[in-house]
Parts: C-alpha cells; sequence; structure tokens
C-alpha cells in the first residue's frame, strides 16, 4: 500500500481525471493549494443548499447535513446525505469541471463575437484579416467548407452554426484541458453525451419523409430484407449518439491519462526508486511527456473534427430525399 | 467506475453552457463570419471571371488591331502598285501620242514637199514650153528658108510630138 513520501500514481492521475468540488491547483509541501467553488445541492428530505464546499474542509467535515464520500466507498469523492449515506436527488454544484465549462464557454463567446466584429466592420473588399481574426476564419472556412458544405448540401445554414459551435467548442475545451491544473471537460462523459444529444435531436427534429423511410422501410432493398434492416436502423439511431460520446471522452480520457502516466515516471524514476532514483530514464520520461503532449494537441484537433465530421454527415444524411 | 456515469449536475450545467452558447454564437456570431466568407468567395469567383473576360476583350483587341494593320499594309502596297501602273500607262500613252502627232507631222511635210515639187514641176514645164517656143521662133525665123528643110523639120517635130504623147 501507500507509504510515505511515495507517489500514488492511480489516485493522482483520477485526481486530475476527475470531478471535483474545488478547483486544485497544485500542492507546496503538505499543503494543497486549491480554490473552493460554490456547492448547490436538492435534497428530498432537506430541501436546496447552497454554500462554499470551504466548508466541508476538505472532505473532513460534514455540513448542513452533507459530506464529502470518503475513498473507497461508492460515492468516493461525491457529495452524500450524512443521515441516508446516498447522493442527494439533484447535486448542481459548480464543480471544477462545470466552472472549467462556464469559463469555456465564456472565452469561446468572446472569442467568436471579437472574430465577428472585425467583419460587422469591414465590407468584402477588405483584404483579408491577420492574426488572431485571421486564424478564426482560417479554420471557420476550412470547416464550413470543407465539413458542413460537403457534407450537408441543403439547408446549409440551418445547420452551419450548430455544427461550428460543436466544433470550436470541442476544440477549445479539448485544448484548455491540455493546460496543467485545468479541468478535464471533454474528457467527462456527461459533457460528450450532452453533445452527442444535441447532434442526435437536431439530426432527427429535422429528418426528412424520405430519411425516415430509409430506417423503417428501405425501398431499394428486397421486401423480405426490410423488415430486419428497420431494426438494425432503429437501432443505430442510438448508437451513432453513442458512438459519438465514447469516442471523444474515451480519447481525451485515455490521452489525459497517458500524458499522466509517463509524467508521473519522472518522478517515480527520479525520486521513488531506491538507491537515489534513475536520472537518465526521467529524461526520456520527460521527453516522451513533451512528445505526447505535442500528440494531444493533434488529438485535440482530430476529435473536434471527427466529431463535427461525423455529425454533420449524420445531419446531411437525415435531409436525404428521393432522387425519382 | 465512477467515470463512465454521467453526473446529473455536470449534464443540467452542460446543457445549459452549450445551449447558451450555441444560441449566442448562432444568433451574433457564426452568421457574420460565414455571410463574409461566403460572400468573399463570390466577390474572388467574379473577380475571376471578370479578369478572364478582360482578357478575353483584350485578346480579341489585339487581333483586331493585328488584322486591320495587315489589311492597311496590303490596302498600301495595292495603292503602290497600282500607282506604278498608271505611271506606265501614262508614259506608254504619251509616247503613242508623240509617234502618232510625230507621224502627221512627216506626213504633212511629205504632201507639201510633193505638192511644191509638182509646182515647180508644172512651173519649170511652162518655162520649158515657153523657152522651147521662144528658141523655136529663133530657129525657126533663121534657118527654115528652103523648103527641104522646112519638111525636114516638121516631120521630126512630128515624131518627137508622136513619142511624146506614147
Amino acid at each position: 500500500m501507500k507509504e510515505a513520501g511515495q507517489l500514488d500514481v492511480t489516485a493522482m492521475i483520477f485526481d486530475h481525471v476527475g470531478d471535483s468540488y474545488y478547483w486544485h491547483l497544485t500542492d507546496i509541501g503538505e499543503t494543497s493549494v486549491s480554490a473552493p467553488l460554490p456547492v448547490l445541492v436538492y435534497s428530498e428530505h432537506t430541501g436546496w443548499h447552497a454554500f462554499s464546499s470551504s466548508h466541508f474542509h476538505h472532505g473532513h467535515e460534514a455540513y448542513e447535513g452533507l459530506a464529502i464520500a470518503p475513498e473507497g466507498s461508492a460515492y468516493a469523492g461525491k457529495i452524500i446525505e450524512v443521515a441516508t449515506g446516498e447522493r442527494p436527488l439533484f447535486d448542481a454544484s459548480i464543480t471544477k469541471n462545470v466552472a472549467g465549462l462556464l469559463i469555456a464557454s465564456v472565452l469561446l463567446c468572446l472569442m467568436v463575437i471579437g472574430a465577428a466584429r472585425w467583419y460587422r466592420k469591414k465590407d468584402v473588399t477588405a483584404p483579408v484579416p491577420k492574426g488572431f481574426v485571421g486564424t478564426m476564419e482560417m479554420m471557420v472556412s476550412y470547416i464550413y467548407n470543407d465539413v458542413i458544405k460537403a457534407n450537408v448540401p441543403e439547408h446549409t445554414a440551418r445547420y452551419t452554426p450548430y455544427l461550428l459551435t460543436v466544433f470550436f467548442f470541442i476544440f477549445l475545451t479539448n485544448l484548455l484541458g491540455l493546460i496543467p491544473g485545468s479541468a478535464n471537460i471533454t474528457g467527462n462523459i456527461a459533457v460528450t453525451v450532452t453533445l452527442a444529444l444535441f447532434t442526435f435531436v437536431i439530426t432527427n427534429i429535422f429528418g426528412t419523409k424520405a430519411y425516415w423511410q430509409e430506417v423503417f422501410w428501405n425501398k431499394e432493398l428486397p421486401a423480405w430484407l426490410r423488415p430486419l434492416m428497420a431494426v438494425i436502423e432503429f437501432i443505430s439511431l442510438f448508437t451513432k449518439p453513442f458512438s459519438l460520446t465514447i469516442r471523444l471522452f474515451a480519447n481525451i480520457l485515455a490521452g489525459h491519462c497517458a500524458l499522466l502516466g509517463v509524467i508521473s515516471v519522472v518522478f517515480l524514476t527520479a525520486v521513488s526508486m531506491p538507491g537515489g532514483g534513475n536520472y537518465g530514464m526521467s529524461v526520456v520520461s520527460v521527453l516522451l511527456a513533451i512528445f505526447l503532449d505535442m500528440l494531444e494537441v493533434l488529438v485535440a484537433f482530430i476529435q473536434a473534427f471527427v466529431f463535427t465530421m461525423l455529425s454533420s454527415i449524420y445531419i446531411g444524411l437525415s435531409q436525404a430525399h428521393h432522387h425519382e | 467506475m465512477s467515470l463512465l456515469v454521467p453526473e446529473s449536475g455536470l449534464f443540467i450545467w452542460m446543457l445549459l453552457a452549450f445551449g447558451a452558447v450555441f444560441f449566442i454564437l448562432a444568433k451574433f456570431g457564426w452568421p457574420v463570419i460565414t455571410g463574409m466568407v461566403d460572400e468573399r468567395a463570390r466577390y474572388i469567383d467574379e473577380g475571376v471571371s471578370k479578369a478572364k473576360e478582360a482578357g478575353e476583350k483584350l485578346e480579341k483587341v489585339q487581333q483586331d488591331t493585328e488584322r486591320m494593320l495587315q489589311e492597311a499594309q496590303s490596302r498600301q502596297s495595292e495603292i503602290l502598285e497600282e500607282a506604278a501602273r498608271m505611271k506606265q500607262d501614262i508614259i506608254a500613252k504619251a509616247r503613242e501620242e508623240a509617234t502618232v502627232a510625230a507621224q502627221k507631222v512627216m506626213e504633212d511635210a511629205r504632201q507639201q514637199i510633193q505638192a511644191e515639187k509638182e509646182n515647180a514641176v508644172r512651173d519649170i514645164r511652162r518655162q520649158v514650153g515657153e523657152l522651147s517656143v521662144e528658141i523655136a521662133e529663133k530657129v525657126l525665123r533663121h534657118s527654115l528658108s528652103t523648103d527641104e528643110a522646112q519638111m525636114d523639120y516638121v516631120n521630126r517635130l512630128l515624131d518627137e510630138v508622136e513619142n511624146r504623147a506614147q
């Protein structure tokens, strides 16, 4: 088990990729430097609670009948009711991930509206923008022309805002997640499942008659195959958002875990090894960590791109028309 | 495992936050940018097609100019050729006229000379006749003293007249 001075890699990794009621920044010696966050809980027994997470004293104390479940229990790290030992009915606390999410949302709005301001002031004869606005335009036109227009040739204007928001939201949160000490937003399944649900709803709510016919009674198939395909197609309506959810979540989470694991090797080899440690191995680990970090920047883009690409393909399919 | 179970709290916050971002950006952000991207693409397309048109026009103008230049050159050489031909015609005609005039002058001269000659001959004849009659009178008066001689002389004269009449 864990010894004093020994690095608990598993706990460290889970602390980084998981959610928390504190924003843990760093440790100085034995003191943990972290920012408390607001707790907002509704319990069916005791009603609404709203207070700072500092009242928990890092899980050592209970407050207003609520406490953070200790490690090893079923709800480890989550708020439980002291009386019942169960989760409260509704926990809408501003956790680390929620705070990161809100920061990313505000940042994204500022970035895009800031870029849009440039266009409001200029007309078409103005030279192409440089710097930040130029970068935004480069990415917007890439996604817009090569992904959205290519996959959603009809009603493009209706779906463009959603698809661009999805791309930039995922890309930005992926990149923010790579900053040490930041929240792991897209590596959280609640976030990706929401995004996938948006795609699912937007895809199916405007689905054309031809699209539903292809799903439930595809006339291009032989008659005996149609009922079977209807079942498969119906299931695939739900596997599509499911795969979107898991792909993004798992890629980002795995990337973070791998990166944290490699960084841990630096300390394990340099500090924790008996007989002084192996500094050569630490150098290799640092180089590997830098490489993995670069790779994660690439993954941040690729996953945002893939999510947007697949969403636009699903939407494009839902706009099918019979070519007769 | 807690990582695989979506937290309802975060889910709600994500729904709200993403929904709000989507709404705000769909209303104030993306349409401005994509509108400009589209407009610029159209503007560039137009520019390209206009440049192409202008290029075609320029080429046409150049071809026209060249054609006109060639026409002018051929016309010039035609005119020069005609001028040369006209010059030769004029010279030839003048020469012919001069020849004709010269011939006429010579003909006139010849006729005049002929007339003069005839006049002169006629004059001489008359003078010769008068002279001969005079001479004959003188001779006759002097030598026709005998009858025989008179008869001989008359005969001889008759012969002469006869010869001349033949």
